[in-house]
């Protein structure tokens, strides 16, 4: 049997929305009885486009929401409905990385703080000395220059500010980490080698990540396996290779169809998918 | 016949004196009519600036050094400022990246493209909502005079950009230029719009410098293709041939470090940091090259 670390049953996610002023707010789903099973070590892509619901549920993964109902049981506890008390020592091992290092890094410290904030707050620092070096460890780790401890993110490039924030990520040497669209922002040069780093730091540390993106290239690099979401709901699952070979959905399928191979192909523009838009909005005016 | 677009020598510098920058070093490229032309680089490459350039919309601490930037054989540069203007948005057209920052939050869709027509084609008021309908139904927005009604925060992103592929194309421009107009929209999104662009281009006769950062993108719709660095054109050519025999190591290095859906991860490979170290002290070699002038 496999080693499950991270499994959710049926979880459902919806926000409050109001209709009008007076009206009741009713309830929007944005997740729906989501099941997902991730084995210890291994990556899961979560795939879908802008409104699909992956950063929400990520966010549920991670703890930062409250499922609406359904679970989620980390390395065997259930932690969906426990207090934020209470997932204060499960924090440690389950972080997540941010898709804008730029805003999720502070403007007005050095990197060796900020790498090191993690540690403090659980009280895993050794004064002074220990914090540069626990620092500089973190920076080698990910491949950026020690001496990078003194630095302000303004300083360093965009692929630099992304290593740093995965980086703080490991701080606490976390078992699982969701990473939110982390290679999105990048220049092809850089993306590939974030997304190698990443590789290999999951081969080294052990770790088990749920990887969210809009880019089907980049999950096919990393993942394991692949959950296709579609308005909330996941429409395929499965390991990479027969998601992206014998894709069975058909939006699975018209995702694959979308992406531009950089191949020259003459009846690319013609259609299969007609040019009619899949959701107008605008029924609000 | 005149090509649309001859950009030659073009060389533009951030600031002035000793700390002034060069961002374009000698960029020459030729668009003839109903060409598309891919623009491909990553970012600090120069190809927006080169875009902002024939637009004349350079920041303003920004100067064309030197070169020419000629666009149906009239230049650009030398013209005179309200000639050249008479042409923006109507002989010359932009569809830009950010389509929430590109359309004014605080009017209707309709009374913006109105203004367009007004100002280029001076049709009347009423002319101009009826004539805006029919473009937002050549970018198949259905029910376009509904939306003619709506504020931009009430259409979706891929709606929005559809709307500016309407405004670029709505006085028959002969040249567009594109700049990464499909890279905030979701893939399924994208192709719609590239489907879009194309149709209108070819209904319009325009040519079209497609600015974009993405191989895919250039290879689906660009015929042609010039590869940027560091303000520096490294190779152009027909796509089919530059994707399939790239020449410039760095063109091959950046097809070998782009992801592909239909290929396993071990085809990935990163772009040499020595590579990239090269090509920018080639680039300041030049530059002083040019500082010292010819001997």
């Amino acid at each position: 049997m496999t080693d499950i670390l991270l499994r959710t049953g049926s979880l459902s996610f919806a926000y409050p929305e109001r209709a009008g002023f007076l009206r009741r707010a009713s309830l929007r789903e944005v997740v729906k009885r989501v099941d997902l099973a991730v084995p210890r070590g291994s990556v899961l892509g979560l795939v879908g486009e802008s409104g699909s619901g992956k950063t929400t549920l990520g966010r549920l993964l991670v703890r930062l929401l409250r499922p609406t109902s359904g679970g989620i049981q980390f390395d065997g506890a259930e932690i969906g409905t426990l207090e934020e008390a209470e997932m204060r020592p499960l924090r440690a091992r389950i972080q997540m990385i941010f898709q804008d290092p730029q805003s999720s890094l502070n403007p007005r410290l050095r990197l060796g703080v900020t790498l090191t904030r993690p540690l403090q707050v659980y009280g895993r620092l050794k004064g002074r000395r220990d914090q540069r070096d626990r620092a500089a460890a973190l920076l080698d780790l990910v491949g950026l220059p020690t001496g990078f401890v003194d630095r302000y993110p303004h300083e360093l490039s965009g692929g630099q500010r992304q290593r740093a924030g995965i980086a703080r990520a490991l701080a606490l040497d976390p078992d699982f980490i969701v990473a939110d669209e982390i290679v999105s922002g990048l220049d092809v040069s850089t993306q590939a080698y974030i997304l190698l780093l990443l590789k290999e730091l999951r081969a080294r540390l052990r770790l088990t990540m749920v990887f969210i993106s809009h880019d089907l290239s980049v999950v096919r690099v990393l993942c394991d396996d692949v959950a296709i979401l579609h308005h909330g709901e996941v429409v395929e699952y499965g390991p990479v290779a027969r998601i992206f070979g014998f894709p069975q959905h058909a939006y699975t399928r018209q995702l694959l169809s979308a992406i531009p191979l950089p191949d020259v192909e003459p009846g690319w523009l013609d259609d299969p998918s007609p040019i009619v838009p899949s959701h107008q909005q605008g029924s609000a005016a | 016949m005149t090509a649309a677009l001859s950009v030659q020598g073009l060389q533009v510098a951030i600031g002035t004196g000793a700390s002034s920058a060069n961002v374009l070093r000698g960029v020459s490229l030729d668009l003839q009519r109903g060409e598309v032309r891919g623009l491909v680089g990553e970012s600090g490459a120069g190809k927006s600036m080169l875009g902002r350039a024939v637009l004349g919309l350079l920041p303003a601490n920004a100067v064309i050094a030197a070169g020419t930037i000629q666009f149906e054989g009239r230049d650009l540069v030398a013209m005179p400022e309200p000639e050249r203007r008479s042409l923006l948005g109507r002989r010359i057209a932009l569809i830009p990246q950010d389509p929430m920052t590109s359309l004014n939050p605080v009017k209707r869709v309709g009374a913006q493209i109105a203004i367009l027509l007004r100002h280029h084609l001076a049709l009347s008021k009423r002319g101009a909502l009826e004539r805006a309908a029919e473009l937002l139904a050549e970018v198949a927005i259905r029910e376009p005079r509904r939306v003619l009604e709506l504020y931009p925060h009430e259409i979706s992103g891929g709606m929005r950009q559809r709307v500016l592929i309407a405004m670029a194309f709505a006085c028959d421009p002969s040249l567009v230029i594109a700049d990464e107009p499909t890279t905030a929209l979701d893939v399924t999104v994208q192709r719609q719009v590239l489907q879009l662009v194309e149709r209108l281009r070819q209904r319009h006769g325009a040519a079209v410098l497609f600015i974009t950062h993405d191989l895919g993108v250039v290879a689906k719709i660009c015929r042609t293709m010039t590869v940027l660095h560091a303000g520096r054109v490294l190779e152009e050519g027909e796509t089919a041939e530059v994707l399939a025999k790239p020449r410039h190591p760095y063109t091959r290095a950046l097809l070998a470090a782009t992801p592909r859906a239909d290929q396993p991860a071990e085809a990935l490979r990163p772009v040499p940091p020595a590579l990239i170290e090269n090509l920018w002290s080639e680039a300041y070699r030049l530059d002083r090259l040019v500082v010292a002038g010819p001997a």
